[in-house]
């Protein structure tokens, strides 16, 4: 006999059901064929001896009916009906299997299966946009990447190549006559070139010298350009069309020039460094200052740069 | 108790250390640890299992052997002391001879690098090739080569980018000439191509993001050419740079390629040059470089000025990263059904050090 008192009183509140799934507010029933999900007395399949529930497979959805007669016989206890692919015809036909039942069961049936199209249709609908595919990453492989590119990068030695790059297409007359360098085309040999930069080096040294005397002592960011600089760098001047910046960019470099008179093979790193110092406080500075000074100052402690020509401020 | 027979074995030690500890080597022989105490009975069992001494090696001796840490450690450390002294003792040898002999001493030896033992590649393009030149003049990019297309590129990103993606993007806009920007904004790639063809772009640059950091780059010549998957990293934007300069300019830069040695490489070389306008302008002193080494192909972006014709200098702007080629397909991307015609295998291309595709 199936007193569904009797059981809702053991495991609704009582004993244990093994379905029940107790949260803080609520309790939850995981038996399969419960309609609405919660642990209630008129949810609980076990508890209620005429039950209906949906059931949705492989996107067809089921209805399933329990009545009383068939209780003594667990195999058969399920009636399941398949309902139609359209949303109205299987609402009727859910009307129709459950005709006299409780408005309780009826409703929940048919919400339930407003929801289950619902999330068929969106299922459906995702599968035809763009799916994100995941890609596992291994953490062994990404680190052993990850020094591999630091140690290629070592081996690259970036700045040198790019500048062994530059001066090859340099030497190979890529850019025509854009700049002038007069010894450039005559010489190849290295020791004449050696020879002539020496001498022009020291031009600028009594240039400088005499323009040492001569100049005020200001406080300059970059744009120390000495006469004979911009005579090697007349056509730098029609180069100085767009932007300011390349013509800070000359001055910059030109006034590294004459350090470099000293210390010859240091140049580049040099350079650069002072370059992006000069750069870093002009903006402090907020002086643009013009080009073409007479005189060369370099402003900023230099450690490597001789005490004749350092100033420090 | 005094010492009776000593074996011989034991007797070897003659290091400092040993020596201070007593040595009551017959304790073991007569099981009786007297007066000696614990601790040389200790010492007299290592003694046995370190065999014979540290001076003189048995043959099938290793410092591995003892079982005590500390002295193990020491034996290690006078070890390693030996062969660097040994080491420096043929060196300077070498170095005498080799002043001795002057001008006829044999050349340095040069040390092995990775890219001298670089495995030979059979696809390396050797620049008389006429097959390669032949195939180089009717690709998908002989009409740029030819100068009748000029570059577009139209730049975008996965789904939702997060701020960084989208400053890498803008940044590349302007390292890039011609390029232009747009947002995703969830469209599928098979019906954008189709609208830039018609709209005349030359590449679809599509940067992937994962967790805000661009990870990702498929670069895709336009009318049918091919599409190149790469792994983006270590990407700087311009203001992360230290010392850089202003801002790029409006000036088409030009292109240095390096080291792109084998057929894939050249392929890459040029899929890469035909990103840029044909004719760079020099007045703007700029130059984009893609440096190959060992398949990790570096971007920088530089400016540079000579300041004689022996010396230039560069000063770098805008971003860098690097790229690892993952995949190269031959039509337009096409995950599903395109035709790749070379795809990073790990297990079968990672195995040898020496070994690089690019």
């Amino acid at each position: 006999m199936q007193h569904d008192d009797v059981i809702w009183d053991i495991i609704g509140n009582k004993q244990f059901c093994s379905f029940k799934v107790k949260t803080k507010s609520q309790n939850f029933c995981r038996n399969e064929y419960n309609i609405t999900g919660l642990c209630n007395r008129s949810s609980c399949p076990l508890a209620n001896s005429q039950y209906a529930t949906i059931r949705e497979e492989k996107g067809q959805c089921f209805l399933y009916m329990k009545v009383i007669e068939r209780a003594a016989f667990p195999a058969k206890m399920w009636e399941k009906v398949k309902l139609s692919k359209n949303y109205e015809k299987a609402l009727e036909q859910i009307d129709e299997n459950l005709i006299y039942w409780p408005r309780f069961l009826r409703h929940k049936c048919k919400q339930r299966f407003t929801k289950i199209t619902q999330y068929l249709i969106r299922m459906r609908k995702l599968v035809l946009k763009r799916q994100r595919k995941l890609v596992p990453l291994s953490r062994k492989v990404e680190q052993r990447e990850k020094r591999k590119e630091e140690k290629a990068l070592i081996a690259a030695q970036l700045d040198n190549a790019i500048e062994k790059e530059l001066l090859e297409r340099l030497k190979q007359g890529t850019y025509g006559d854009v700049y002038n360098f007069p010894v450039h085309a005559f010489d190849r040999a290295l020791e004449q070139q050696d020879e002539e930069s020496e001498s022009e080096e020291e031009e600028e040294e009594e240039e400088e010298e005499d323009d040492e005397d001569v100049g005020q002592r200001e406080f300059v960011a970059e744009e120390e350009v000495e006469e004979s600089d911009l005579s090697d760098f007349e056509d730098m001047n029609k180069l100085r069309t767009s932007s300011d910046e390349e013509e800070q960019d000359e001055e910059e470099e030109s006034s590294e020039e004459e350090e470099e008179e000293e210390e010859e093979e240091e140049m580049e790193v040099e350079t650069k460094t002072k370059a992006s110092r000069s750069k870093g406080k002009s903006p402090a500075n907020g002086t643009a200052a013009r080009k073409k000074r007479a005189y060369v100052e370099i402003e900023y402690e230099q450690e490597t740069e001789p005490a004749s020509k350092s100033r420090t401020t | 108790m005094d010492i009776t027979e000593v074996p011989v074995s034991p007797d070897k030690k003659g290091k400092k250390k040993k020596n201070k500890k007593p040595k009551k080597t017959s304790v073991s022989q007569e099981g009786n640890g007297e007066s000696s105490g614990v601790e040389k009975m200790e010492e007299d069992v290592k003694m046995e299992k370190s065999e014979a001494a540290e001076s003189a090696f048995p043959p099938t001796f290793s410092v591995s052997e003892i079982k005590n840490k500390q002295r193990r450690h020491l034996m290690f450390m006078k070890f390693k002391q030996e062969k660097r002294k040994q080491k420096m003792q043929l060196k300077k040898k070498k170095k005498k001879e080799r002043e001795a002999l002057g001008d006829k001493a044999p050349p340095k030896e040069v040390p092995k690098t990775i890219e001298n033992q670089r495995v030979y590649d059979e696809t390396t393009v050797d620049p008389e090739d006429e097959e390669v030149a032949f195939d180089e003049g009717t690709d998908e990019f002989s009409a740029y080569f030819n100068g009748l297309t000029n570059p577009k590129v139209l730049i975008t990103t996965s789904d939702r980018p997060r701020g960084r993606t989208v400053r890498f993007c803008e940044q590349l806009a302007t390292v890039i000439p011609n390029a232009h920007v747009y947002y995703r904004r969830g469209l599928a790639l098979k019906r954008v191509i189709p609208q830039c063809v018609a709209r005349n772009f030359t590449y679809l640059m599509v940067i992937n993001e994962d967790r805000k950091v661009p990870n990702g780059l498929v670069l895709c010549h336009l009318p049918d050419g091919p599409t190149a998957h790469f792994k983006v990293s270590s990407v700087r934007l311009r203001k992360e740079m230290r010392r850089r300069g202003k801002d790029p300019t409006e000036h088409s830069p030009e292109v240095i390629l390096n080291n792109f040695s084998t057929r894939l490489g050249h392929s890459i070389g040029r899929l890469f040059a035909a990103l840029f306008p044909q004719d760079p302008q020099f007045v703007g002193r700029q130059v984009a470089t893609f440096h190959n080494q060992r398949d990790f192909i570096f971007f920088r972006f530089h400016r540079y000025i000579f300041k004689n014709e022996k010396k230039v200098g560069i000063q770098e702007l805008g971003p860098r990263f690097t790229l690892k080629l993952r995949s190269l397909q031959k039509g337009t991307f096409d995950s599903k059904f395109g035709e790749y015609e070379w795809v990073l295998k790990r297990h079968e291309m990672d195995a040898c050090r020496r070994k690089f595709q690019l």
